[in-house]
């Protein structure tokens, strides 16, 4: 009964339907007509349209009509066996829901065991074992790369996963509880409080704890703001702090861009970035041998290599 | 006796240049957005110019610009010369033609401004949708008035087909488009989630069933048997395959919403009547087809009849394709592919696009009293849009089927075996063949605008004068 707000639709569905079948069967049964004879020619009708549009009296053809049966039969075996007719359910009883239901039970008896596998196996040992790193390669590719990139090096706002550089911390297990659980980094916007020069001298202090050059002035006054507002989170060295997830400002990696501009922006006007839970989606077993493919990934940095 | 009376062609005129001249404009606007597809960098970073502004504006102009000025034209003179009667409220003729340019050029100045519903096919704003209906209301009491007055006691096939087209589009284009407007440029549906998406796809595919295919229809049952001189093959198939077209057409838009929140009876009952409607698609093509029983040598010499009758050819393939798509297992491989876009558009090229363009080189030199400047341009036409076509339709089923299957490649481990830009990147030379086919039909339609110039601008008159009056 779900899909009506009452018996009256179920009804009309019913009667449009078989009704429309049963109307097909009749209008081809009243256009056709007995067989004609070989030597019988078409002939015109009798009405005559703008001088000379004609319309003969030949026959429906006869493989046409077949086929026109053959599609209404057909549809009355599939009404009878699959739902159509308002609430009847169809003698196969299928649903869509059945069927999906049924497709991932059995793939989860087919792969589960695969997964299951891996699960018992220590993070830092998978991360050596080769085939289960190519395994957690392609689910990367599946789950990860419209965010992280399929080079998993990341794009503006989704951290670069190459590096060795963490917001949350690069131990296996670590990044196992960011991808079961999810992420969600904040950074307030301090636009209203700093004013647009104290953004400006906070932008320079913290492009000169990278070695950037700035105006020293500037940074100056920016470092007293920087101790009011930013050190709960970015630590008084501007170092960040895991636990937070807030983003080590020294060593000229940025997240959201490390222009001035992009600097002054994330000041101005805070960032918020969410990276989603997936326990529920891919179960422990996906996603520890994800985390150990993520972990693999920075082990296998080679900082001379990413400079060049 | 009354003074003679002449049939209204000024306005068929009018819609028959605009034809020539939208069909240029909206199929550049598709050749430009193919371009693309391939080559991403053609958006030029200026929003107006992006895929997803320039789309609906393609789709709106080679529909109800291109094909909408086409169906006014021949319906109009149409009507006239099977009715023996000129047009009823010829005023309202007129304000039909310049209403419906009016809100063609309002489309093209709204949808690249980025103001749009977001409805397929239907993205134009309320105060737009108003102004269609109002048109549109219009059409029929001219269309209508006219067939009231006629002076012949029976009413034409082509006929019929034209009034079930404007009837339907009438109810389509007013229940799709209720909306609660929150000012002068945007508007929310009045139904929400999947009755939304039905409603839109009641209308999207009937939009299809009924503007582009009753409608063209009512084209191929003028021009053909006019163009190759031979009566119309069975009465009797015309009555069936229109009576059951109209039915049967009505019930096909859930085919568009497989294995989506759509409640399974709807999905079942979409794709049966979608199938069942395979014999009554085919009716149109074989009375189309064989009216030319006895004069097929025509074919040889006259390339207006080539386009008229490769056109139903077009539109017995893809109407045998369309039921095919609509079964659940081939939609589940066909279905947000390219194998749809191949579909549309071996439809609209195909059908649509080519019966369009032979009714106008059949009709523009007989309202304008002229000969036509060239018929090796015709004949040039029409293998370059063939061609076109061919590259077109052929490129993209097989990116179609390519993505299908790439898309549901699963590994031994249950993983996919494609990430999706794999898929999108595998699609590239795809997309160039396409643009090339693309580039191939817009080019036949420059020469048939310079034929049909060449055509009234020349000195070359009729050798009969073709002006008629209503006799009878």
């Amino acid at each position: 009964m779900a899909d009506f707000t009452s018996n009256f639709w179920n009804w009309f569905i019913i009667i449009g339907v078989v009704g429309g079948i049963v109307a097909m069967f009749w209008l081809n049964i009243w256009q056709s007509e007995r067989r004609r004879s070989a030597e019988e020619k078409a002939k015109p009708m009798g009405h005559v349209w703008d001088e000379n549009l004609q319309e003969l009296n030949n026959p429906l053809p006869r493989w046409w009509l077949n086929l026109f049966y053959l599609t209404l039969v057909f549809s009355i075996v599939y009404l009878i066996l699959y739902p159509g007719l308002g609430t009847f359910a169809g003698a196969l009883g299928w649903t869509q829901v059945g069927q999906y239901d049924r497709e991932i039970a059995a793939a989860k008896k087919q792969f589960d065991p695969l997964y299951e596998k891996y699960l018992k196996e220590d993070l830092k040992t998978l991360a050596t074992n080769k085939e289960a790193i190519k395994t957690g390669e392609r689910l990367f590719v599946n789950y990860c790369t419209t965010c992280h990139g399929s080079d998993a090096r990341g794009a503006k706002g989704f951290p670069n996963l190459r590096d060795s550089d963490w917001l949350y911390g690069g131990e296996p297990e670590t990044i196992k509880a960011s991808i079961m659980n999810g992420r969600q980094g904040v950074m307030p916007a301090w636009g209203a409080a700093l004013g647009s020069e104290g953004v400006f001298q906070v932008s320079e202090y913290v492009l000169s704890l990278s070695g950037r050059r700035v105006n020293e002035e500037a940074a100056l006054a920016g470092k007293e703001k920087f101790k009011q507002l930013c050190v709960a989170c970015h630590g008084a060295d501007g170092r960040g702090n895991h636990q937070l997830g807030a983003p080590n400002l020294t060593d000229d990696i940025w997240l959201y861009g490390g222009s001035q501009k992009s600097v002054m922006e994330t000041i101005e006007k805070g960032r918020s970035g969410r990276m989603p839970a997936h326990n529920e989606f891919l179960g422990e077993a996906k996603s520890h041998l994800l985390a150990a493919y993520v972990y693999s990934l920075s082990r296998s940095f080679d900082p001379e290599r990413e400079r060049r | 006796m009354a003074e003679q009376e002449s049939y209204n062609l000024k306005v068929v005129r009018q819609f028959a240049i605009m034809t020539v001249v939208w069909g240029i404009v909206g199929m550049l606007v598709g050749v430009l957005i193919a371009a693309q597809m391939a080559w991403p960098v053609l958006n030029f970073d200026i929003p107006w110019l992006t895929f997803s502004r320039l789309r609906p504006l393609h789709t709106n102009a080679v529909i109800f610009a291109f094909g909408g000025s086409a169906l006014f034209a021949t319906s109009y003179y149409v009507v006239q010369r099977t009715c023996h009667a000129s047009l009823f409220a010829p005023g309202l003729a007129a304000f039909t033609f310049w209403g419906w340019q009016a809100i063609i050029v309002s489309a093209a100045i709204t949808l690249p401004l980025g103001i749009t519903s977001s409805k397929e096919y239907a993205e134009l704003e309320w105060p737009i949708d108003i102004a269609i209906a109002a048109v549109w209301v219009a059409y029929a009491v001219v269309f209508f008035g006219t067939i009231m007055k006629r002076k012949v006691p029976h009413i034409y096939v082509a006929n019929w087909f034209y009034g079930a087209f404007i009837l339907t589009v009438a109810i389509l284009h007013i229940v799709n488009s209720m909306a609660v407007p929150v000012s002068l440029t945007k508007s929310y549906s009045m139904y929400a989630g999947v009755q939304d998406a039905m409603i839109q796809w009641w209308y999207g595919h009937n939009a299809v069933g009924f503007f582009l295919t009753a409608g063209f229809l009512g084209i191929m049952y003028y021009f053909i048997p006019k163009q190759a001189e031979r009566p119309v093959y069975s009465y009797r198939l015309s009555v069936v395959h229109f009576w059951a077209l109209a039915f049967t057409y009505i019930w096909a838009g859930p085919h568009h919403l497989h294995y989506t929140a759509l409640p399974d009876w709807a999905q079942s009952v979409g794709m049966v009547f979608s199938l069942i409607l395979l014999a009554p698609s085919w009716g149109g093509m074989i009375n189309g087809i064989m009216t030319l029983s006895g004069a097929w040598q025509k074919l040889r010499t006259d390339p207006i009849l080539k386009f008229l009758i490769v056109s139903v050819s077009f539109y017995g393939m893809s109407t045998f394709e369309g039921p095919m798509m609509s079964i659940k297992t081939v939609n589940a491989l066909s279905h947000y592919t390219d194998w749809t876009i191949g579909h549309v558009h071996s439809g609209a090229l195909g059908w649509v696009g080519m019966v369009s363009i032979g009714a106008m080189y059949f009709l523009i030199p007989r309202l304008f009293n002229r000969e036509l400047y060239s018929t090796r341009l015709v004949e040039a036409h029409f293998w370059i849009a063939t061609i076109g076509i061919v590259l077109y339709i052929a490129s993209m089923w097989i990116s179609g089927v390519m993505q299908g299957l790439m898309w549901r490649a699963v590994n031994a481990d249950g993983t996919l075996t494609y990430s999706f830009v794999e898929s999108v990147q595998a699609m590239h030379p795809f997309y160039i063949v396409r643009t090339l086919g693309g580039l191939l039909y817009l080019s036949g339609m420059l020469i048939m605008a310079y034929n049909i110039w060449k055509t009234i601008a020349g000195a070359k008159p009729a050798k009969v004068a073709v002006v008629p009056v209503v006799a009878h």
